[in-house]
């Protein structure tokens, strides 16, 4: 026999409609399911019963693909650090808990259905300038420029991101601080990366404003609830990198 | 059974194998750089294979449109991918070069796959990691600032590049950086939550897609000069698999149904190291990187039933088979090999786990040599994960693992161009079936995907636009219109069936079936049970389905329904071929067919080629009939595969 748990899930039609909780009890856990396969079998019984299942993003479940997007007792991805949503357990609940799930909630993420929220505004971003401008068939060799361990070491581990949005999620202001400086770090601590450095700082950091996100307060809720562990550090770099280009620039 | 086909031309080019592609090359037609701008271009998927033909293109001038399942292109996935990518760098001055690594991909993809085809992915790869480098893809370095490279399942030398353990990541988005900047210039348009349903022919030529918007459930029509279709595989097809939940064949099969052969349906790799399912609830089974198999230790219990703790088991009772079998490979042997060896233990009552399906994997003798730090530098992530999964830690006991359904070489049938039997459709990265054979070698997919996208259809798809006349179509035309009416159709039909099982209850069942028979060891008799049980579940699904919600809206089960509904066709078809290739190759083992060491045996006289099926459709009644491509081996001369 296994767990029963209460759930508490947020329902919405369209971001026009008012959303409400709706209460659903999930019998027979296994501490080995995950904790969307959890939703699963309650959606099952839901279309058994000829309702309309909870709709969720997901894709991989291996915690790489960034689809998943719950708050969960009111922390993004749930309860685990370093965690995504895909990847917590049932084992980390107990038999008869009462468990909240709502959507990563921000302006710049309207609310689609149910728990899916668009992320679109992230593309956006990326688009007016995460990336280095190299056309296809005219780079050196791989191993002309070494770059020291160091450096790749720190812009791989910015460049982890996976794009959920947690930390909007997680931060009071819903500022995309961490996911925008992340990719300007990743760039910016790369030589390839230094031609558009300045430029990518100011484009990126304007789109984040256009896109309705809110500004940065260091308080770090981010990085607390990032999935990838993406340090605070990357902002600071972000503000060194916008400031510079900022003043470069007049 | 098959018969030669005028329709299978590969037009491979002819002469000495190193200049094929440089000559074909020179003697594909141009466009000119001011007429590209007329010309749209339709890529279906944001994978590896479609992001790198995306930004490409919208590099040389064309305008691109993407579609995506996902919200974003950057979800594709290929994101997934751990291990690395191969290429003949010789950076660790290890022996390797061009011709071995051409030489190894044949020989791994035991003698059924391309010549030609081979031999430009492997003249290709350098220039790949050049490409990613420049995009700032963070690939692991040594101390001194050069990539490191480490030697990976099936290779002798060290050939494949890796950003920690999640290299399909880094260079998914770095191809999505591309192609974002394409985006920027106002080349590229993406289109997310898009899927397709429909390829549209105008005129016997590719022409556009209809999709369905999959947030407003709106069926959308597009129309352009070509479609490059860069779906993925069809892993899913077993329910169980290391795919991505919302990986699916219905693009790939809505092409077949239009014309499109599919090849080798039956060349599933199950790869030897996933972590074991848990239970009736499993969504679907993650992979560990075979990475692990450089310094991890296969091994079960000498006797059967054996319930003790690994760390109670003494050295003199474990067997460490892959290493007592294959010496000079050992924990290395390619994918294949591995998967049938851990398959035969679980057979012979040696498996461990609770469930008795899983073998070991243990790391307790190159954490004595190395030291943990220098396992967790290597393995860390992967450790991570398969702690959360299981609530072991696999720094004190060994991981337990067992094969599963990861990556499909079969797909659709293509040419050299990458044009399939529909012109105008082009297909690329793992929908397609060309250049990987029977089995693919470890690190060679995300090759592939990167090679077709950023360095063959560029070149390709030009030939293409600048020797087809066509004249301009818009959505209006009847195709469009007869394409929307029959999709909107189907999707009505999955609708109204109301019964009484869900979609997954079907899926589940599907893939139990292609697991049992059509899964690592097949038989006559089982693939022929397959076909009749397959054949009567896709009936049941289409009078007992339920299916609930709303058609003009955000709705996951009718997206499933839709996939399912394919799946139950595609099913029967693997069957059917794994039923008509009466060897072993590859991945493709007919207990039928093997040496008395337990080895696939191989028929060269009578198998020594493709199979490319076409389908026929008669009032719901459903046939295939085979044509095949002969594959010839001019360099790499075949022989019985060795591993000892």
């Amino acid at each position: 026999m296994g767990m029963t748990i209460h759930l508490k899930i947020w329902r919405q039609n369209g971001n026009e409609t008012p959303g409400q909780f709706m209460d659903f009890t999930a019998k027979d856990v296994s501490p080995d399911m995950s904790f969307l396969e959890m939703l699963d079998v309650v959606n099952e019984s839901l279309v058994r019963a000829g309702q309309d299942p909870v709709e969720f993003d997901h894709d991989c479940r291996e915690g790489i693909c960034g689809a998943c997007s719950m708050v969960i007792n009111g922390a993004a991805h749930g309860p685990d650090k370093a965690t995504t949503t895909c990847q917590l357990h049932m084992r980390r609940f107990k038999d008869g808990d009462k468990i909240v799930i709502e959507p990563f909630r921000a302006k710049a993420f309207p609310i689609i259905k149910d728990l899916v929220v668009d992320r679109s505004a992230f593309d956006r971003i990326q688009q007016v300038g995460g990336f280095i401008s190299a056309n296809t068939g005219a780079a050196p060799d791989a191993n002309s420029t070494p770059v020291p361990k160091v450096d790749a070491d720190l812009a791989f581990s910015a460049a982890t991101c996976i794009g959920c949005g947690a930390c909007v999620a997680a931060c009071k202001n819903a500022s995309a601080s961490l996911f925008v400086a992340a990719k300007i770090s990743h760039l910016g601590l790369l030589p390839q990366g230094q031609a558009e450095r300045g430029q990518r700082a100011i484009q990126m950091v304007a789109q984040m404003d256009v896109e309705g996100f809110g500004a940065c307060t260091n308080t770090g809720a981010c990085s607390a609830a990032c999935p990838k562990e993406i340090s605070l550090e990357t902002i600071a770099r972000m503000n060194r990198d916008f400031a510079k280009a900022s003043f470069d620039r007049r | 059974m098959a018969e030669a086909s005028t329709k299978l031309d590969a037009k491979c080019p002819t002469g000495p194998i190193d200049s094929r592609w440089e000559r074909h090359k020179f003697d594909m037609k141009l466009v000119n750089p001011a007429n590209k701008r007329k010309h749209t271009i339709l890529v279906v998927g944001s994978g590896l294979a479609g992001a790198s033909a995306a930004a490409s293109l919208g590099e040389l001038g064309y305008k691109v449109k993407v579609f995506c399942i996902q919200d974003s292109p950057r979800r594709a996935h290929s994101i997934a991918a751990q291990g690395g990518i191969n290429a003949a760098k010789n950076y660790a001055n290890d022996g390797d070069s061009v011709y071995r690594l051409f030489y190894d991909t044949v020989k791994g993809g035991d003698f059924r796959s391309r010549e030609s085809n081979v031999y430009r992915l492997a003249d290709v790869s350098t220039a790949i990691i050049d490409h990613c480098v420049a995009l700032g893809v963070p690939f692991a370095r040594e101390y001194g600032g050069l990539l490191d490279n480490r030697s990976f399942g099936g290779a002798q030398v060290s050939r494949t590049f890796y950003a920690r353990g999640q290299t399909g990541q880094q260079l998914l988005l770095g191809a999505y950086s591309a192609m974002n900047r394409q985006v920027g210039r106002g080349q590229v348009d993406v289109l997310a939550r898009r899927e397709m349903l429909d390829v549209v022919l105008v005129d016997g030529l590719a022409r556009g897609i209809t999709v369905r918007n999959l947030i407003t459930g709106e069926i959308e029509s597009h129309a352009g000069d070509a479609v490059l279709l860069c779906t993925g595989g069809y892993g899913n097809a077993y329910f169980l698999s290391t795919n991505a939940m919302n990986c699916n064949v219905t693009a790939a099969w809505r092409c077949h149904r239009r014309g499109a052969y599919f090849a080798n349906p039956c060349f599933t790799q199950i790869h030897p190291t996933c972590i074991p399912r848990s239970g009736d609830y499993q969504s679907k089974l993650t992979l560990m990187s075979e990475s692990l198999r450089n310094d991890g230790r296969v091994w079960v219990p000498k006797n059967k039933g054996d319930k003790r703790r690994p760390q109670e088991i003494p050295e003199s009772e474990r067997d460490y088979y892959l290493e007592r079998i294959y010496p000079s490979f050992g924990n290395l042997v390619p994918r294949d090999v591995a998967s049938r060896q851990a398959k035969f233990r679980v057979d012979e009552e040696r498996g461990v786990g609770g469930t008795g399906e899983a073998v070991y994997l243990d790391f307790s003798d190159a954490i004595k040599r190395l030291g943990a730090p220098a396992i967790a530098e290597k393995y860390g992530n992967l450790f991570q994960m398969y702690d959360k999964i299981t609530g072991e830690n696999p720094y004190e006991s060994p991981m337990r693992i067992y094969p599963a359904v990861h990556y499909t070489m079969g797909g659709l049938w293509v040419d050299y161009n990458l044009m399939s039997t529909i012109p105008g459709l082009h297909v690329l990265g793992e929908a397609n079936f060309s250049d990987h054979g029977a089995n693919r070698l470890g690190a060679s997919a995300l090759m592939q995907g990167l090679a077709d996208g950023y360095f063959v259809i560029p070149y390709t798809l030009g030939h293409y636009i600048a020797s087809q006349p066509m004249g301009k179509v818009d959505t209006q035309h009847d195709a469009f219109k007869a394409s929307r009416e029959e999709a909107t159709l189907r999707l009505n039909k999955l609708l109204s069936v109301k019964g009484t099982r869900t979609v997954d209850d079907f899926h589940r069942q599907l893939g139990n079936l292609m697991w049992n028979h059509v899964g690592m060891s097949r038989h006559r008799a089982g693939l022929e049970s397959a076909i009749k049980s397959i054949q009567q579940l896709r009936s049941e699904f289409w009078q007992d389905v339920r299916v609930s919600g709303d058609p003009g809206f955000k709705n996951s089960e009718l997206e499933k329904a839709g996939r399912v509904a394919d799946f139950l066709e595609l099913g029967e078809l693997m069957a059917l071929d794994a039923l008509t290739r009466e060897e072993s190759c590859g991945g493709h083992f007919r207990e039928e067919h093997q040496t008395p060491e337990n080895e696939a045996k191989r028929d060269d006289a009578h198998f020594c080629h493709v199979a490319a099926w076409d389908i026929q459709d008669s009032g719901g009644s459903i046939n295939w009939t085979a044509h095949k491509e002969k594959l010839n081996f001019e360099y790499v001369k075949p022989t019985q595969r060795s591993y000892k």
